[in-house]
């Protein structure tokens, strides 16, 4: 099982995306998570799972092969349109014996999100989710001491931090949250007071 | 730490007390999650049925997490637990199924009470020795945040609002809070749950949520009613009316034809 941990300094496109790296010297290993990269996001088709963060860990035996997905909301219908997805795109390389797995460890949170799927989610005209450091690392937590965390994280959040989102439009943080739920699990709405549109923000998970 | 590194590691009497506490958890979600569903076009404002909306389906996906770990340790599958079963056989508190009488001020009430009290023992599971379920419950929390988020600021708004919301909110939790006590009714299992360090007792994680659930109204101006008598049963089955006409609507569709491929 790979143990993948991110440089909490290093805000790049590796970051959340399991064993990738260790790809480049394995063909049948590459072309899986090429693969992956197909697969995109029913609800926002210019993020795939990779860019997502969803995928959790690639594991390749003689025979057969495992991909482990971590979820984002588990209510979210797409979860399982894109496990079959998964495992169609894999499926679709020759591979014979392909599972997919839905873990919670490490958790989804949106820091898993990549560089790369940031750039896509503005482009789409979607506020992506601040950086938190909350990546869910495997070690079974949150970067949160265990003690504190039980303490802190039982203090809702403030409202206060949603607004000021940035549009993804003309940039402004002159900006109300309208509601903190949307369309799908993952948006809540805003609006510009700059160039008076609205537009969605991917929550902060 | 030991502890239950998975489910076949359970012990046989922690195992049974770990089924009755899904079964409380899930069917607690997935009625609330009916009710909250009801105000999907009926909400008092657009940004209110949305979230009524959200809510409802955040709390369906949670039942069918714990409604699988309980097929995993040798339950049914999920639709025959979530829509096959006689109302007796359900183990939420009568809090989740109280009508909710298009009255939006009780039904913000009372998912505020429910979420605070579900913050409370996710945040225990998640440090508890059974790891799937405290991988599951760290999952959650990251969910929870926005349901205790709108709960907070529509109570706090409401109760420093007019005279007309703060009597409409007060009144709200005059009537919900008893109920909310039976979301913490103490059972056979809780003993097992404890030893095994899986979860506290009820009665530790009620004072939990009574300090917490406090501090909010205290900033609201509101105040919990004075010797309220919990209401209890729920968790034995025996259930508040209300649950077996919303048992009729929720399984309607699947009792058409259980073995339907949708």
């Amino acid at each position: 099982m790979t143990n993948y941990e991110a440089n909490p300094d290093t805000p790049d496109a590796t970051l959340g995306i399991g064993n990738r790296q260790s790809a480049i010297g394995d063909p049948r290993l590459a072309a899986i998570w090429n693969a992956l990269e197909s697969v995109t996001d029913p609800e926002i088709p210019v993020l795939s799972v990779v860019d997502m963060g969803i995928v959790a860990d690639v594991r390749v035996e003689e025979d057969s092969v495992a991909v482990d997905m971590t979820p984002t909301f588990v209510g979210c219908p797409a979860v399982d349109v894109m496990r079959s997805a998964i495992h169609d795109a894999v499926a679709a390389l020759g591979e014979r014996n392909v599972a997919v797995n839905v873990v919670f460890d490490p958790p989804w949170t949106s820091d898993r999100i990549t560089e790369k799927g940031r750039e896509r989610l503005l482009a789409f005209g979607l506020a992506p989710p601040k950086r938190e450091g909350t990546r869910g690392l495997r070690d079974g937590g949150t970067q949160k001491s265990r003690a504190g965390s039980a303490r802190r994280s039982f203090v809702p959040l403030d409202v206060e931090r949603l607004e000021r989102v940035a549009c993804p439009f003309c940039h402004s943080t002159n900006t109300t949250m309208e509601s903190m739920f949307g369309p799908t699990l993952c948006r809540s709405i805003h609006y510009c007071n700059d160039c008076l549109q609205s537009f969605e923000h991917f929550k902060n998970v | 730490m030991t502890g239950y590194p998975t489910l076949a590691d359970l012990t046989d009497s922690s195992r049974g007390a770990v089924i009755d506490l899904l079964f409380r958890m899930a069917d607690d979600e997935i009625v609330l999650g009916h009710r909250d569903s009801e105000w999907t076009g009926h909400g008092p404002i657009l940004e209110e049925d949305i979230a009524f909306s959200s809510l409802s389906q955040d709390e369906m996906g949670h039942a069918l997490m714990y409604y699988q770990m309980l097929h995993e340790l040798g339950e049914a599958d999920p639709d025959t637990l979530a829509f096959g079963r006689k109302p007796g056989e359900y183990r939420c508190a009568s809090l989740v199924s109280l009508p909710n009488n298009r009255d939006w001020a009780f039904c913000v009430v009372r998912q505020f009470l429910y979420d605070a009290a579900e913050g409370v023992r996710l945040a225990a599971l998640s440090e508890g020795s059974l790891v799937p379920l405290a991988q599951l419950a760290r999952k959650l929390r990251g969910e929870e945040k926005y349901h205790l988020m709108h709960g907070r600021m529509w109570v706090v708004r409401l109760g420093k609002g007019t005279d007309e919301s703060r009597r409409r909110v007060q009144k709200a939790l005059d009537l919900a809070f008893p109920y909310a006590l039976g979301l913490f009714e103490p059972t056979n299992a809780d003993a097992a749950l404890a030893d095994a360090a899986i979860c506290p007792r009820e009665a530790n994680l009620c004072a939990q949520w009574l300090a917490f659930v406090g501090s909010i109204l205290d900033e609201a101006g509101l105040t919990l009613p004075d010797g309220a008598e919990p209401v209890y049963g729920g968790r034995a089955g025996r259930h508040h009316e209300s649950l077996s006409r919303l048992l009729e609507d929720m399984q309607l569709v699947y009792k058409i034809d259980p073995a339907a491929k949708w």
